[in-house]
């Protein structure tokens, strides 16, 4: 692993991690090991294992509350090889803030031996894009701070009992949203589309990237990139949530993968700038796959058990518009006028 | 695991606060004075966010840094919760941090102020009271602050711009010490002292070297070398046992203190006795008790009614948590009534009282000959306590004091329209 020696004094230096080509180039050891407590099938927790892996010993990760805290870090059985702290719902923006802070202040002043370590801070779609966003709002302006924000996406506050969150999909039957006798949609609102919304906001982030675990190796390279490039970093992945979504858990990566085909989940990252499109995402989007009918993956799914056909329908209007109608297919709304 | 004997009411040597030596001295605000304190604590990350009165010392710290005067990261925060939180976690890594708030700032913030202490992290903050909205107002009150009392917080207030460069410097020792390791709250009174300015003496480099080792968070640094799990989820397994942990520490805090204080007087010449102070007390018969800068118009109306013959004394409250029972207990033991003046509120609590009322009727009761308390609401919102309100307060106190129709069981507004 070859570093390199920016000065300290603005730009702290960060670790090189070279992109793993090929499963067998992988590392062997794990940092994220036995002793959660997490449902089976439960995709998050494969999500925790390839991002600990990926980042590797020289880390500090932090995690707000939400499943991977409640069931994945309990007291004297924490699955964390590397040091980890547990933040409030809305901090993990602040979080990875103040930790970076420190290490950058205590080595400038000769308190702490110098050496780049990857601090990443994760959390949930409630805790991040809901409650979180304007501290991570705020981490991603802090340029000059090595530190990457993870949220993984259950759609759903899982943790609390599965209730709807503003990224749960449409229509998606949870504990706060039920199906009735005279309301058959409750959840009404639209899926943020937090990733793109933070890369446009933020144009001096040098990456953002949309993941899902189905791709192991993929999900593991783009934090590789992301703690690489440096400065402050966001990475989104949508993780099926066997609980919350109501499917046998074998299937987590088949639902994940259908998410994908059926452009539902368009995988993208943006660096420095610039857009790209990966995996299947890249071959609808050139139109050499044609994207599943969404129908596909919300029939899987007991959340939408209670869908009538005209739901379905508004759900796959929705995300033809965002293919055929957006600036930029599957990242940026908004036609030309 | 037997907790600690409560400390006795040991003797701190303020005999030996003479002169103040070395540094040099300012007129400055007792926000300024809190900035020079955190520069000469050398704090390593900082965060700031706007709202009155607080906010003066962040414009201080702000110059400092830019002037090349000192050195840290400094953080403009998004809101008071990501302000507290951030430097929540730059402590758990084992730098010595800095923030504060005022009103309803404070409260904002007021999750992270209680994972702070839950999680035993050291931090020094300022709080500028501030009545809380609503309706809104910018003047003292120690709600904000007090809000906070229970969750492991200790508490300071100050009544001169010097006290509050010198209390900072003493927080950090004590607050990081690893006897204690909680956070410390330095309450200033907005606008009285947050915004007036006084000959303060800010010392030297050497001398606070002297005096504050470096913040080493030891086994519990959160750092590859150390990869420990901060904060798991612990439940009805051990949470109990992880607040006695919080418990025993806030009961170590007093003896931590009262070294602290030994040493700052040795050292700076200065800093008096920790906990409370007595003004006129030896003689007394009867007391008043306060917090903050309402001492200046206390001080003027006791001398003044002792002028008359009238022995009155005051006590003034430095450290509200941990509370000094003992001391208190001491300092009133001989007097026939006290008058707490409250600059807060507690609605609905006996006696309808404000907080310090309360916590100082629970701290008199084993007393065989403990004094009638009778309890008085002013200033709030910050309005002004004058030395004609205070005279009126200690004439109720002896009327009580002397059978009269005051009742100590009752709670009296003063300088209020009814
Ligand atoms: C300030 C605050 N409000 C509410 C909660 C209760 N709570 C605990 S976990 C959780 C769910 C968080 O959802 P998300 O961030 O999506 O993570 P998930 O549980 O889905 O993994 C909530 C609401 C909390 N811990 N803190
Ligand atoms: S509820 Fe969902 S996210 Fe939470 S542990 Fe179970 S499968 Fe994982
Ligand atoms: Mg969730």
């Amino acid at each position: 692993m070859q570093e390199t020696t920016v000065a300290l004094s603005d730009f702290v230096s960060t670790q090189v991690l070279d992109r793993w080509k090929g499963i067998k180039k992988v590392a062997r050891e794990e940092y994220f090991t036995s002793g959660h407590r997490t449902c089976q099938g439960c995709e998050s927790a494969l999500v925790m294992k390839l991002m600990a892996k990926a980042a590797g010993p020289r880390s500090i990760i932090l995690g707000a509350t939400g499943c991977m805290y409640v069931a994945n870090t309990t007291y004297y059985s924490t699955p964390w090889v590397v040091p980890w702290m547990h933040t409030q719902l809305g901090s993990s923006g602040s979080a990875a803030t103040g930790t970076v802070a420190a290490l950058r202040a205590m080595m400038r002043k000769g308190k702490m031996e110098e050496e780049p370590i990857n601090v990443i801070s994760f959390c949930g779609d409630g805790g991040g894009a809901d409650m979180g966003l304007s501290a991570i709002s705020a981490a991603l302006q802090h340029t000059h701070y090595n530190l990457l924000i993870f949220m993984y996406d259950n759609e759903s506050y899982a943790n609390t009992d599965i209730q709807v969150s503003g990224s749960s999909p449409y229509g998606a039957n949870s504990t706060f949203s039920p199906p009735g006798k005279v309301q058959r949609i409750m959840h009404r609102r639209w899926k943020k589309n937090t990733a793109a919304m933070l890369a446009a906001g933020h144009p001096d982030c040098k990456y953002v990237a949309t993941v899902s675990a189905g791709n192991a190796i993929d999900t593991m390279n783009k934090v590789r990139r992301a703690l690489t490039i440096g400065g402050p970093t966001f990475i989104h992945s949508l993780d099926p949530c066997p609980k919350g979504w109501d499917y046998d858990p074998k299937y987590s990566h088949e639902i994940g993968e259908l998410a994908v085909e059926t452009g539902i989940w368009p995988l993208y990252e943006v660096e420095e700038g610039k857009v790209k499109m990966y995996g299947k995402s890249k071959h609808i989007a050139s139109g050499a796959f044609k994207r599943k009918p969404v129908r596909e993956y919300l029939l899987r799914q007991g959340r939408f058990a209670h869908l009538a056909e005209e739901d379905i329908a508004y759900f796959q209007g929705k995300v033809d518009e965002m293919w055929e109608k957006w600036l930029v297919p599957g990242v940026i709304p908004f036609a030309n006028a | 695991m037997n907790p600690p004997k409560t400390a006795t009411a040991k003797k701190v040597n303020v005999a030996a606060a003479r002169a103040p030596r070395g540094g040099s001295e300012e007129l400055i605000s007792g926000s300024e004075a809190v900035a020079h304190a955190v520069r000469l604590a050398d704090v390593d990350v900082i965060t700031a966010y706007p709202i009155r009165p607080y906010d003066t010392v962040m414009q201080y710290v702000s110059q400092l840094i830019a002037d090349g005067e000192f050195d840290c990261e400094y953080i403009v925060a998004e809101s008071e919760h990501s302000q507290f939180e951030i430097v929540k976690h730059a402590s758990a890594v084992g730098a010595r941090v800095f923030c504060g708030s005022s009103g309803v700032g404070w409260l904002y913030a007021f999750e992270a102020l209680a994972v702070t202490a839950g999680l035993r992290l050291p931090m020094v903050a300022m709080v500028g009271n501030r009545a809380l909205d609503d309706p809104g107002a910018f003047g003292v009150e120690h709600n904000d602050a007090l809000a906070v009392r229970d969750l492991g917080w200790m508490l300071a207030w100050v009544a001169t711009a010097q006290e509050a460069l010198d209390t900072a410097l003493i927080a950090y020792r004590v607050a990081e010490d690893k006897r204690v390791f909680l956070p410390c709250a330095i309450s200033c009174d907005g606008a009285f002292l947050t915004h007036s300015q006084a000959i303060v003496n800010v010392p030297g480099q050497d001398m606070v070297d002297g005096f504050l080792p470096p913040y080493d968070r030891a086994e519990k640094q959160l750092h590859p070398d150390n990869p420990i799990t901060i904060a798991p989820q612990a439940n009805e397994d051990w949470v109990m046992e992880i607040r006695r942990q919080s418990d025993m520490a806030a009961r170590r805090a007093r003896d931590v203190i009262i070294e602290a204080y030994d040493d700052f007087n040795a050292q700076f010449g200065r800093g008096g006795e920790p906990f409370i102070e007595r003004y006129m007390m030896e003689d007394a018969e009867v007391a008043l008790v306060g917090m903050g800068t309402l001492a200046m118009p206390v001080k003027v109306a006791v001398r003044k009614m002792r002028e008359q013959g009238k022995k009155v004394g005051f006590v003034r409250v430095r450290w509200f948590r941990p509370f000094p029972t003992i001391e208190l207990q001491e300092a009133l033991s001989g007097v026939q009534a006290v008058g707490v003046i409250d600059r807060d509120y507690s609605f609905g609590s006996s006696f309808f009282s404000g907080v310090l009322a309360n916590d100082l009727r629970s701290a008199l009761y084993p007393m065989v000959n403990r004094p009638g308390i009778v309890s008085f609401i002013a200033g709030l919102g910050g309005r002004e306590v004058s030395t004609d309100n205070v005279i009126d307060i200690t004439n109720k106190v002896l009327d009580a004091a002397s059978g009269g129709d005051i009742d100590d069981q009752d709670t009296y507004w003063i300088g209020v329209r009814e």
